[in-house]
């Protein structure tokens, strides 16, 4: 047994990154809301759902016209970018804003409209995509360019080139955003707000325009990242998003919420933990638990991580101020 | 004022007569609502209520049409909401609701009864769920887990399920419901605390994530524990589950004059056991309230830390009102596998605990008759007025493609009375009190 668990090795370890990066992507839509708002956005969940459905539509149409897989996939993740990232906006105005200006303080009414607006979200594109194709589950169209394989270390990993291109875009924007976030001025706006709204609106910056734009950027990594899991994994239905958000969130938490690279490191690991036990839970107990206890892995981390550490791996503490 | 809105109830009582119907129905609740919000004298008000009762109820026995039943439960609102009406009238017409009305309108049509029982089961607990999220104001996305636990543990044992993992005589008897009816309290108290141990230590928001995770953890584990050990069937869930055996009730309705038939029978008897659990759990609702538990909820609710500087130990407290959140769910959770006589995961998705949120958020967070209003508003809208849009879409406009069924998108209804309320009326239909000052505040 043992020497069958080695022989995986290799390939689990190459698909928990990719998961992990689909993850750390949408990890960072997350982060960055709970930084600015202190609100677990679970719409951001179908923000990722609705890139998805882009990227399945954009290459239902132009797969046909496009000859180039690459150039398809790149207006495929410019749009769903796009898309994701102007709904999560409308999201923010028209759902979370008069929340704020009417200075609510119970805890209970910003999430309670977050979980809302993530229902309303899914049956909008359920009846959507019902009155355009009448369909549920929706696939992937699959194009030869980016359907290449090679084999790495003598055959112990199978790898796509579909899959290369995931994570080398994940690095790109993971790279992008801390640039932002660290290096531009609207990165310091951004910081500002998160660490005291109020004291940030007396320096001249507009806290509203700089949250709405804090959407605008996670909707969009989220949607990009919604782009590239529907190339992955191919089939999608509206109610795709749950489990991922609810993952990713944990790997937001795992890392230390409101941190950027928490956000990625925490991906990660949950997607190396994840797949890892998908794959071996059937075998070590002789395929008495299956496949499908690897979601309540996920959870059993995030009660984890919440009671030992909750700050996360690499979050500061911060004390609760009375 | 008073003859506008007496005029209006007599209008519907004539209405009734002549075309009963979905329309004359809507009109009768415009009379009610006439005679909720108008300025009246307890004596016209009073007298407007009765007459409308009777309406509803002829209405309802006459068309079956649902939207008599919502005024109903309307009426039983007004009387437990509005000033002023003497005491005696409101029990008695309450009773006469509760036990005249809906029974002869069950016999009429037999969907009345299993509404009548859905909303039942719903309500209770629907008032669970306030007893966590309202009065202490923790937000539990999860809580259908509770039901599920309590669901299970009479339909493994009251079915040849329980054979699979142990000796003895399979399925138990019916009578033993009652038995598991305390059981399930039990159980789900310990899953309560189980979940609550460590998910109470968490702040508010991390709390919901972490219950609609082990919410899930539980449907999975309903889902998969049919191997190694067969313990709950998997998805094809569990069925036929044994029924408490009836005679006695039969022949007691016998001496009352009521005569049952094959079917009547255990509708009746299921819509008066779920009306005898409402009311204990409305008893047990309201002395908490008011006990030093309610209270100590309730601190925790507006300030965590005020409330932990005045003596108050979270942890205990916070887990007490889970834990009682939970015994009420899993107790209904017998009736429902009982009544149904078959159990399955798909009874307990994250859908059915938001659906249950909203239930709570509609009628207002804290408040009891608002809970049992918002169940019944939500359980008729799910069952009956989605599935009759659905009819007549269907029929009306056949080239509409199967996808379209309104009957698929609860969730876009519930998502949208969730934000909708949290944007113009976070308070609710019946605000509590205590949430309502909390709330203008704001």
């Amino acid at each position: 047994m043992l020497e069958h668990i080695l022989a995986l090795l290799p390939q689990v370890i190459f698909d928990g990154l990719i998961l992990g990066f689909v993850y750390a992507m949408v990890a960072l839509g997350y982060t960055m809301v709970y930084g600015v708002l202190e609100l677990i956005n679970f719409a951001h969940s179908e923000i990722f759902m609705i890139g998805a459905v882009v990227g399945v539509e954009v290459f239902r149409y132009l797969a046909p016209h496009v000859g180039n897989g690459f150039l398809l996939l790149l207006i495929a993740v410019l749009l769903g970018g796009v898309v994701a990232g102007i709904t999560a906006i409308l999201v923010e105005r028209f759902a979370y804003r008069p929340l704020r200006a009417r200075g609510t303080t119970n805890r209970l009414v910003p999430l309670i409209t977050a979980i809302g607006v993530s229902f309303i979200l899914q049956d909008l594109v359920r009846l959507v995509e019902g009155l355009w194709h009448n369909e549920f589950f929706l696939r992937m169209r699959t194009v030869e360019d980016l359907e290449g394989s090679v084999e790495l270390f003598g055959g112990a990993i199978f790898a796509q080139t579909k899959s290369f291109i995931l994570m080398g875009v994940s690095i790109l924007m993971l790279v992008g955003l801390t640039y932002l976030v660290n290096r531009t001025k609207l990165g310091v706006a951004i910081r500002a707000v998160a660490q005291d709204l109020h004291t940030a609106s007396l320096m001249g910056i507009d806290p509203d325009r700089i949250i709405s734009r804090t959407f605008l950027i996670g909707g969009s990594l989220g949607g990009v990242a919604g782009v590239l899991f529907a190339l992955q994994y191919t089939t999608i239905t509206p109610y795709v998003g749950f489990l991922p958000g609810i993952k990713a969130f944990t790997a937001a938490v795992l890392g230390g919420i409101g941190n950027i690279p928490g956000a990625m490191l925490g991906g990660l690991v949950l997607g190396q933990l994840e797949n890892f036990f998908g794959t071996y839970l059937p075998i070590l107990t002789s395929g008495n638990f299956g496949t499908e206890y690897k979601d309540v892995v996920a959870f059993l981390i995030l009660i984890f991580i919440l009671l030992v550490r909750p700050q996360g791996l690499l979050g500061q503490v911060v004390r609760e101020k009375v | 004022m008073s003859t506008l809105s007496l005029l209006l109830s007599l209008a519907y009582l004539g209405l009734v007569f002549l075309a009963p119907g979905a329309l004359s129905n809507l009109f009768g609740l415009l009379a009610l609502g006439a005679t909720a919000f108008l300025r009246l004298s307890p004596t016209w008000r009073t007298l407007n209520l009765a007459l409308l009762t009777l309406a509803f109820t002829l209405g309802l026995v006459r068309s079956g049409n649902t939207l008599g039943l919502i005024g109903l439960v309307g009426i039983l609102v007004a009387l437990t909401t509005l000033p002023r009406i003497p005491g005696g009238i409101r029990v008695l017409l309450g009773l006469a609701i509760l036990l005249l009305s809906v029974p002869m309108a069950g016999f009429a049509n037999t969907f009345i009864f299993e509404l009548g029982i859905q909303i039942g089961i719903y309500a209770a607990m629907a008032l669970g769920l306030n007893v966590v999220v309202g009065m202490a104001g923790l937000l539990d996305l999860g809580y259908a887990a509770f039901f599920a636990v309590g669901a299970y543990t009479w339909a493994i044992f009251g079915s040849e399920q329980a054979k699979n993992f142990m000796q003895g005589n399979f399925p138990l008897p019916g009578e033993y419901m009652y038995l598991f009816m305390g059981i399930a309290i039990v159980t789900t108290a310990l899953t309560g605390l189980l979940i609550g141990l460590p998910a109470l230590r968490l702040r508010g928001d991390y709390l919901a994530i972490v219950t609609l995770g082990l919410g899930e953890v539980v449907r999975i584990l309903a889902n998969n524990l049919d191997h190694p050990i067969n313990f709950t069937n998997g998805p094809q869930g569990i069925t036929p589950v044994q029924r408490p055996p009836i005679e006695w009730f039969r022949e007691l309705m016998g001496s009352l004059g009521v005569r049952l038939d094959q079917t009547t029978d255990y509708q009746l008897f299921f819509y008066l056991l779920v009306l005898l659990m409402i009311g204990l759990v409305v008893l047990a609702n309201v002395n908490l309230a008011n006990s030093r538990f309610g209270r100590a909820w309730v601190a925790i609710r507006e300030d965590e830390v005020a409330a932990r500087s005045m003596g108050i130990p979270l942890l205990p407290t916070k887990l007490l009102a889970f834990m009682t959140g939970a015994a009420f769910s899993g107790v209904m959770g017998v009736i429902f596998a009982a009544q149904r006589t078959f159990v399955s995961p798909e009874s307990f998705t994250l859908l059915a605990s938001i659906t249950i949120l909203g239930m709570v958020i509609l009628g207002g967070m804290g408040s009891i008759p608002g809970a049992i209003l918002g169940a019944a508003a939500l359980t008729i809208l799910n069952l009956d007025v989605l599935k009759t849009f659905s009819e007549f879409v269907r029929t009306s406009l056949p080239q509409i493609p199967s996808q379209v069924d309104p009957a698929k998108y609860e969730r876009l209804v519930f998502g949208l009375i969730l934000v909708l309320m949290m944007i113009f009326r976070p308070q609710g239909l019946i605000p509590e009190k205590r949430h309502k000052a909390e709330m203008e505040e704001a």
